[in-house]
């Protein structure tokens, strides 16, 4: 008897699915819904709250991009991707947008046909350890235990590291950052190994956060970003100025207290009307409404609001804006002209 | 309704191929043939389409490019710079290994486990009922979770065997039960140990002979030779004797507390432990149950027959139960054997690098080639069971009853 | 004290002896301690052994269940109210039970829904499993996997009732069919059925507001309540194809019986979790460019076709049990292939198999917790991730583990007890 129901519930899904158009703009928009890949937990970053509401820099992304389109940023489906399934959920169409703090690499973008729409989080790979251990440098690891997150480019940088520097050490691999805690908590691994950040939003949901240290070395470099499939370049754009948006908005002055203000009517700066399209027509050439960039920008504030709510420094994640201030303040967020 | 009478002489009709049932067979099998086709035929438009809208070609190139990842517990010699193809091969002896040694610890403690459940010790027998119970009716998923979480949480971590207020210390000095894993002391082969191994290989060579003879007096000339103490003997002293006159020369490698690890000695890591362990466990309740219904299988019948032969309890079961019960015990015990070889895939959840983890999981994440690397993954494990599969057939073969 | 024995014999007693209790250890308690525990000195061992193992056992666990703290909000609470002593914290559990149940993202205002889902199952398992309930229940079984359907994924409850109509329909084609031939009548049953489903999108598409609740996506179902859904429709879905495998594989028609057999050799070859990785990393590729599948759909197809090569298997045994003359006394009947094995050979073979069948299903339910290998957050993937990694729970391991252990034990054993009850119910006259 199910099976019929579930074949009904098949065909259903299949004739929805036919309707389907070529692209994923128009899939977006069609759905209703925003599709974005996200981890399976990383507090500030993407992990559900207590009532299972997503929060975190990466959902404020996702969000942004739902309300660009849709002009709603509640409407977006979060989907829980590992190390192992996000490029395929990706590339398989299961979700329209990744992100989840996915390090922009030559092979990623060129062997395995992803566009990275931007950066939206300067990182490098940096080690913690327990403070008991007395260890100040990463160099002074030798014979130590390991634990890393499979299916990262960390593991990669991992190996290079002692390889280069010449000493041993014993990797134990995990596949998430959720069982990574309790065995770096209980000792199994000496060392904790992935992201700058990731270490700082770990050692923030810890019982004892002072006990852990963060070592100085970071060995690699890693832009995140948020990535689309290759060849869809309408859709390319979308996630890509859309981001672009938030980090103007900081630049211009646009945040959400002013943003009603500002968006009523042309004002004197002609950089801040053409993204809130209030001049131009630059919400249309992308194939979105005028407002796009405001509903973007309103969904949860410009790129440093959405960064100082989530992992800002006021927060238990505590990072500062290093990288990823703006240029003008000596970081690394320079972002194209809006016309 | 359609008949099964002797169909109309004289020509062919179409309708035949419907009605008639000496056509009919052909029409279906025409049909299904055509449906598979089809199906792989729109499976295959699918995959095409999609990979060409995506990009991606299907290729196995990148088994020979460079891993660059490391894998901590190697039977080979692997680096980082091996190829994807050895990190694969890594991964299916680390396979292996875990699925050999666990249907070791399995066999044995199912055997003891199903004997003991049918002692006429009220205490043990349920003590016994109940382990089987519990164990078959929870994932093994489960346990392995346990066994890895009680490693983690409950052992000290090496860093409490150090400094001179350490609150754990090793096992007579050699042997180290941390969170980590465990460590054994090592045999090291120095020159001349050559000797002392072809010495041991010789004295199981004479154990065989020996209890061969034994048998064979029994046989021919219904004496008794005494087998225990000669087959102890021989096991030991020879090489003993040997092991001293060579001076020597097989020493052992202490692990001890070096840096952050014990360095030294055999490594026994706690995710190999903790599947071995689980898996050991979790199909010992089940070839309990198979090797209880074995003895239960053979009718009380033989035993009074063997007991009024005048046969001790131990030689009936020895000679007359066993024999018989193994008949029934083994096909069972084998179907368990490939059980335990497909779940020790679940290595992944405990961080062993076995081929799941190595070509189905970090290099899957690497190279992005999902299709390539589950299609080889699937391979393994299919070779691996169908070769299982033809062990058990010629097994069964050669045991099948022959009636007469 | 016969009357007739007037003068009594000197050496025959006539007063009987008063009773006397058996000695000790003949009988009564210590006989049975006796006989039971310590026969022997290899016996007594064991005894003493297995009486020190439970003491062990206890002593370990009595105080953490007895000092068990059940209602404070983070492990750290718990350490400060325990003050060092064993003791559990269970309070994870009260905490985050509905967690447990039904995952992080289903409404919780609408809990209600299935667990009313869950207890009607066992209504509609009761006519199934035994068979002196009243026949009449069997209607139940026929409606509750539209009622469960709706009721846990929600939206209105004309779509089931349509997929059931439409179920009728074809049913009634085909009985109208069936005198011509069985194939007919099936090819124009399944026929009416589609043509009357695609018709009835059009009604449901306008009425979809009427007796509708909350729709729920199936993405947002989680926890243990994931694992029972996987169960029972894997299970439910995977008999029908597994009977058919089976017979194919025993049809002398060759092609058929290759590709049944590649088939079941093939996904008994390979382990679930491969099977799990081609539901989540695979199966995209092969599925329509454009189509969408839920990764909860696609997990159940893998899983069927897991379990339905393993219930091939065992109804394939059921059909080799029985005797070559049922089939011989059916064709000389004169019924055709499909009326000798739906009316003789598979009532009999499947009432063979039921208990193979059950352990089967016993083994598909524990093996759904596989899914939390591929980030899906039933049972152990709610433990192992958002509950494990939580701040306030980070550390809690006895506690969700016990409970995920008694959370499969009761539902496993109860139904392998079932599986052997019946055994013994079918085992007549071979004694």
């Amino acid at each position: 008897m199910k099976k019929s129901v579930f074949f009904g519930a098949m065909t259903v899904a299949s004739l929805a699915a036919g309707v389907a158009a070529a692209g994923t703009l128009d899939d977006v928009k069609a759905r209703g819904k925003l599709n974005c890949g996200v981890t399976t937990g990383l507090v500030g970053f993407a992990a559900p709250d207590a009532n299972g509401e997503w929060q975190g820099f990466d959902v404020g992304v996702c969000r942004a991009i739902a309300a660009a389109v849709l002009g709603d940023p509640k409407a977006v489906e979060f989907v829980p991707t590992t190390g192992k399934t996000r490029f395929t959920a990706l590339a398989s169409g299961e979700i329209d947008v990744l992100a989840r703090n996915t390090t922009w690499t030559f092979s990623r973008d060129v062997d395995l046909k992803f566009e990275f729409a931007g950066v939206n989080y300067y990182d490098g790979q940096g080690f913690m350890v327990p403070k008991a251990l007395g260890v100040s440098s990463a160099k002074e690891l030798d014979g130590a235990t390991v634990c890393i997150q499979t299916g990262t480019t960390t593991e990669l940088n991992l190996a290079d590291f002692f390889r280069t520097n010449n000493i041993s050490y014993e990797p134990v691999p995990i596949e998430t950052n959720a069982e990574a805690q309790p065995l770096y908590l209980e000792g199994a691994c000496d060392v904790y190994t992935t992201d700058a950040s990731g270490l700082a939003a770990t050692r923030a949901a810890f019982e004892n956060p002072g006990d852990h240290v963060v070592l100085p070395e970071i060995i690699s470099k890693e832009p995140l970003g948020p990535l689309v499939r290759h060849g869809d370049n309408e859709w390319g754009d979308v996630v890509r100025w859309t981001l672009n948006a938030l980090i103007a908005a900081e630049e211009v002055g646009i945040t959400s207290a002013n943003i009603a203000e500002l968006g009523a009517a042309a004002g004197n700066n002609p950089e801040i009307n053409r993204i809130l399209g209030t001049e131009g027509t630059l919400g249309e050439m992308l194939g979105l409404s005028a407002d796009w960039a405001k509903n973007a920008i309103m969904a949860g504030g410009n790129y440093a609001e959405i960064f100082e709510k989530n992992i800002g420094e006021n927060t238990p994640i505590g990072l500062s804006r290093g990288l990823n201030a703006q240029w003008t303040d000596g970081g690394l967020l320079y972002v194209p002209p809006f016309r | 309704m359609t008949t099964l009478s002797d169909p109309p002489k004289g020509g062919f009709r179409v309708s035949m191929l419907i009605n008639d049932t000496r056509y009919r067979s052909y029409t279906f099998q025409f049909i299904a043939l055509i449906a598979l086709i089809a199906a792989f035929a729109y499976l295959g438009s699918n995959l095409i389409a999609n990979l060409k809208a995506a990009g991606l070609n299907i290729s196995y190139r990148f088994l020979g490019e460079p891993a660059g990842y490391d894998i901590n517990q190697r039977l080979i010699e692997y680096t980082s710079q091996s190829t994807h193809m050895r990190a694969a091969v890594v991964g299916m002896l680390n396979t292996l290994l875990v699925a050999v040694v666990a249907c070791f610890f399995a066999t044995v403690i199912g055997v003891i486990v199903g004997v003991l459940r049918l002692s006429n010790n009220w205490l043990v027998n349920k003590l016994m009922g109940v382990y089987v119970e519990i164990f078959r009716n929870v994932p093994v998923l489960i346990w392995i979770l346990i066994i890895m979480a009680v490693f983690v949480a409950v052992l000290p971590q090496p860093r409490e065997f150090r400094g001179d207020d350490a609150t754990a210390s090793m096992v007579f000095g050699s042997f180290a039960f941390t969170g980590r894993g465990f460590y054994f002391p090592k045999p090291v082969f120095g020159p001349g140990s050559l000797f002392v191994v072809l010495t041991f290989a010789a004295s199981l060579v004479g154990i065989w002979g020996y209890r061969r003879y034994a048998k064979q007096q029994l046989f021919d000339h219904g004496r008794m030779v005494s087998t225990l103490w000669p087959s102890i003997g021989l096991f030991f002293v020879p090489v003993i004797a040997m092991f001293f006159i060579m001076g020597q020369p097989i020493t052992l490698d202490y692990p001890a507390l070096k840096g952050f690890n014990f360095q030294g000695g055999i490594y026994a890591r706690n995710s190999f432990i903790a599947l071995t362990f689980a898996l050991s466990i979790y199909t010992a309740a089940f070839i309990a149950e198979n090797v209880r219904a074995g003895i239960l299988a053979i009718s009380t019948g033989q035993t009074e027959a063997a007991a009024s032969l005048g046969l001790r309890p131990g030689r009936i079961m020895n000679l007359v139960i066993l024999p018989q019960a193994l008949r029934v015990i083994i096909p069972p015990l084998i179907s368990q054997y490939l059980n335990i070889t497909k779940n020790s895939s679940l290595a992944i959840a405990v961080g062993y690098m076995d081929v799941t983890g190595t070509l189905g999981g970090i290099t899957l994440n690497q190279t992005g080639r999902a299709i390539e690397t589950v299609l080889l993954l699937m391979a393994f494990y299919l070779v691996i069971s169908l070769s299982i599969s033809a062990v058990m057939n010629v097994y069964n073969n050669s045991v099948k009853l022959k009636e007469r | 004290m016969s009357k007739t024995n007037t003068k009594p014999i000197a050496f025959v007693r006539d007063a009987m002896l008063a009773e006397q209790t058996p000695p000790v250890l003949a009988s009564g308690p210590l006989a049975w301690v006796k006989r039971n525990l310590f026969d022997g000195v290899f016996n007594s061992i064991l005894t003493l052994v297995a009486i020190y193992f439970v003491y062990l056992i206890v002593s370990g666990a009595f105080p953490w269940f007895y000092n068990g703290v059940w209602s404070t909000n983070s492990l750290a609470e718990c350490r400060e109210i325990l003050q060092g002593k064993t003791g559990g914290c269970f309070s994870v559990l009260t905490e985050r039970w509905p967690q447990l149940l039904f995952g992080f993202k289903y409404p919780s205002e609408e809990y209600w829904r299935p667990t009313v889902a869950f207890f009607a199952l066992f209504f509609a398992a009761a006519p199934v499993l035994f068979n002196k309930l009243p026949r009449k229940m069997l209607i139940i079984t026929a409606i509750f996997p539209l009622v469960a359907f709706w009721l846990i994924w929600g939206g209105s409850l004309i779509v089931p009732v349509m997929v059931a109509l439409g179920l009728i329909v074809g049913y009634v084609v085909f009985t109208k069919l069936e005198y011509q031939s069985f194939a007919m009548g099936l090819i124009g049953g399944i026929l009416a059925t589609v043509i009357f489903w695609s018709f009835m999108g059009y009604v449901t598409e306008p009425l979809s507001d009427v007796l509708a609740l909350e729709p729920v996506p199936s993405r947002d179902m989680g926890g243990f309540m994931l694992n029972f859904i996987l169960g029972v429709v894997c299970v439910s879905l995977s008999l029908p194809l597994g009977i058919m495998l089976a017979l194919g594989r025993q049809s002398d028609m060759l092609i058929i019986k290759w590709i049944c057999v590649v088939f079941i050799e093939f996904i008994r070859g390979v382990p679930l979790i491969t099977l799990l990785f081609v539901a989540n990393v695979v199966l995209g590729y092969f599925l329509p460019p454009g189509s969408n599948f839920d990764l909860i759909l696609r997990v159940i197809i893998m899983i069927t076709m897991f379990s339905a090569a393993y219930i091939a298997e065992v109804v394939r045994g059921g059909l080799a049990a029985l005797p070559k003359g049922q089939a011989e006394a059916a064709g000389s009947l004169g019924l055709d292939y499909a009326q000798s094995m739906r009316l003789i050979i598979l009532p009999q073979a499947l009432k063979i198999s039921i208990p193979g069948i059950v352990n089967v299903a016993v083994g598909l339910f524990k093996d759904t917790v596989l899914v939390s290998v591929i980030s899906m957050f039933d049972l152990v993937g709610m433990i192992r991730g958002p509950i494990l990694a939580s701040t306030e729970w980070n550390g809690v391991y006895w506690e969700l583990w016990l409970a995920a252990v008694l959370f499969f034990f009761p539902i496993c054993y109860g139904i392998s007890q079932y599986s052997q009850w019946l055994e013994r119910q079918l085992a007549t006259g071979h004694r």
